[in-house]
């Protein structure tokens, strides 16, 4: 009887191994865990039902008339995530071309350094990004619209250069076979066939970028998230319900517009 | 009789237009022109604070060439290891708790009102910004990396469910009504029917969060949750360019390792 052979899946010897890596597994996760509960005031943490009830109950009727002062941050929240994202694509078109396998002058320097910025921009968050340029250049709405643009240069510019991998060569040869100079490859070969991802990109990062300019005034640089930072130093919570129904509106307002212009597109 | 030939004049010819109605392309023309020369027109730009701006901005990229990792590094390394273990932590927690959700908002496997039930969950925590979510939890929990933990393992459930949602939705129903048509219980159907056929995509999308929960992570000390992000708050505020470029330097590596190190295991398992 049990000489029987039995159907595994694994080895012995798999099995074990693959039970030693879920045992490291778990003792690292655990090992994080004791890491956060040793930083954590666990007072605060059991008194924490009781506050978000009290959160709650501060937070509600929302002072509606508070709307009447949020036209301004609005409108230039709008400003910031339209012109951050005009900016990046304008950026983000050549860094993406020099990028790209097909087209970039030189795959030993110039790639790598474009490769480079793509992931610079991608890896710091724009509130971070905002947050170094109110340093530098001043708070206001300008530091939000270029913090926007260099974290979006790399989002466009690495969905583009691998649109731009993907194209069909045989189009970009029929065109160079009847003589056109670069440009004229560049704008009749390569340009309309990568135009519906660049235009589904600017779009997307678009309703991205609105999200993101919420929250940019937190750090100083303008829009809606200013009001929000100084309604939540003053304890004013029933003007902070306001603003996040502001921003949940327009969230899902530009959602749709984006949803509908890449729905047409492709 | 043939159909007289128009000679066809190759100067004249012009490539199609993206947008095909021409009234549309100029309407859409125009009031991009006019809403670009309002916009710009209402930037208030401080033009001697941006020239001065300049001269710090060249401060700041000159810190890249030498970043300082030396002196503040006990709160680096410290901010450092907050923001690391919030993010496994988290990931681990968020995809854990998504699981169910997930198979809740699935229209194809849940009933009706649970389905409901799990895409609101899903769509309001995916509307609000890990920044704001923070900031609440921050005010609950008190500062500190467990209101930074909470925070990103909320925001993993609403990426993480609605996308492996998806990825249940567009299964093969074959597979499942097979194991379904041994007699299985509901949970035996999951499990040998569904969860094979995800179980790339969660590998996949959980090394993805990972990656993203680190990103975050750097921020939301910004506002107290604890990580790295007050460690470089702190370095801006204090105008140390070296340090902030240290710190920037290390994240950036960080998520450069990270990408790279997920993008060798998802070859592996798709």
């Amino acid at each position: 009887m049990s000489d029987e052979l039995i159907w595994r899946r694994r080895t012995r010897q798999r099995d074990l191994m693959v039970w030693f890596c879920y045992l490291l597994a778990i003792a690292l996760f655990l090992f994080c865990l004791e890491r956060i509960s040793f930083a954590t005031e666990w007072f605060f943490v059991q008194d924490a039902p009781r506050v978000a009830a009290d959160l709650g109950s501060r937070m509600v009727p929302p002072k509606w008339n508070y709307l009447r002062e949020l036209w301004i941050p609005l409108w230039d929240t709008l400003n910031i995530a339209t012109l951050g994202t005009l900016l990046a694509v304008a950026l983000a078109t050549p860094i993406a071309f020099l990028a790209a396998r097909n087209t970039t002058p030189s795959i030993r320097f110039v790639r790598p350094v474009a490769l480079l910025i793509i992931v610079s921009s991608r890896s710091i968050n724009s509130l971070i990004w905002g947050l170094l340029l109110v340093t530098i250049i001043g708070p206001g709405v300008l530091a939000g619209i270029i913090a926007i643009s260099f974290r979006s240069i790399g989002f466009v510019a690495k969905l583009l250069y691998e649109a731009i991998e993907e194209i069909d060569e045989t189009q970009v040869e029929a065109i160079a076979a009847t003589g056109a100079s670069a440009t004229q490859v560049m704008t009749y070969g390569i340009w309309p066939q990568i135009l519906p991802t660049f235009a589904g990109v600017s779009v997307f990062r678009w309703d991205i970028n609105i999200r993101e300019s919420t929250i940019l005034g937190l750090v100083g640089a303008g829009g809606i998230g200013l009001q929000l930072q100084a309604s939540i130093n003053i304890v004013a919570w029933q003007q902070v319900s306001v603003i996040l129904i502001a921003i949940l509106l327009t969230v899902v307002v530009s959602e749709w517009v984006s949803a509908r212009v890449r729905h047409s597109i492709i | 009789m043939s159909e007289p030939i128009t000679p066809f004049n190759a100067a004249d010819w012009r490539p199609p237009s993206f947008i095909e109605s021409s009234m549309l392309r100029w309407t859409l023309g125009l009031m991009m022109a006019v809403y670009l020369s309002i916009a710009v027109g209402s930037l208030d730009v401080n033009w001697s604070r941006l020239a001065e701006g300049m001269q710090r901005g060249g401060w700041f990229l000159a810190a890249f060439t030498s970043p300082d990792f030396t002196s503040q590094s006990r709160d680096i390394l410290l901010g450092l290891e907050e923001s690391l273990t919030m993010t496994l932590a988290a990931t681990v927690i968020g995809v854990l708790l998504s699981i169910p959700v997930a198979l809740g908002a699935a229209g194809n496997i849940s009933p009706a009102p649970v389905y409901l039930l799990c895409r609101a969950f899903i769509g309001i925590s995916r509307s609000f910004q890990e920044i704001i979510l923070a900031i609440f939890f921050v005010a609950m929990f008190g500062f500190g990396p467990f209101a930074g933990l909470v925070t990103l393992s909320v925001a993993t459930i609403g990426f993480f469910a609605k996308l492996l949602a998806e990825d249940i939705e567009a299964m093969d129903p074959v597979q499942a009504e097979a194991i379904k048509s041994t007699g299985a219980g509901w949970l035996q159907w999951i499990n040998y029917g569904i969860q094979p056929q995800v179980m790339p995509r969660i590998i996949g999308l959980s090394l993805y969060r990972l990656d993203i929960n680190f990103r975050e992570s750097a921020v939301i000390g910004i506002v107290g949750g604890g990580g790295i992000g007050a460690t470089l708050n702190t370095a801006f505020d204090r105008y140390e360019f070296e340090t902030a470029a240290a710190i920037l330097l290390i994240i950036i590596a960080i998520v450069m390792i990270a990408e790279y190190t997920s993008s060798i295991v998802r070859e592996k398992v798709q």
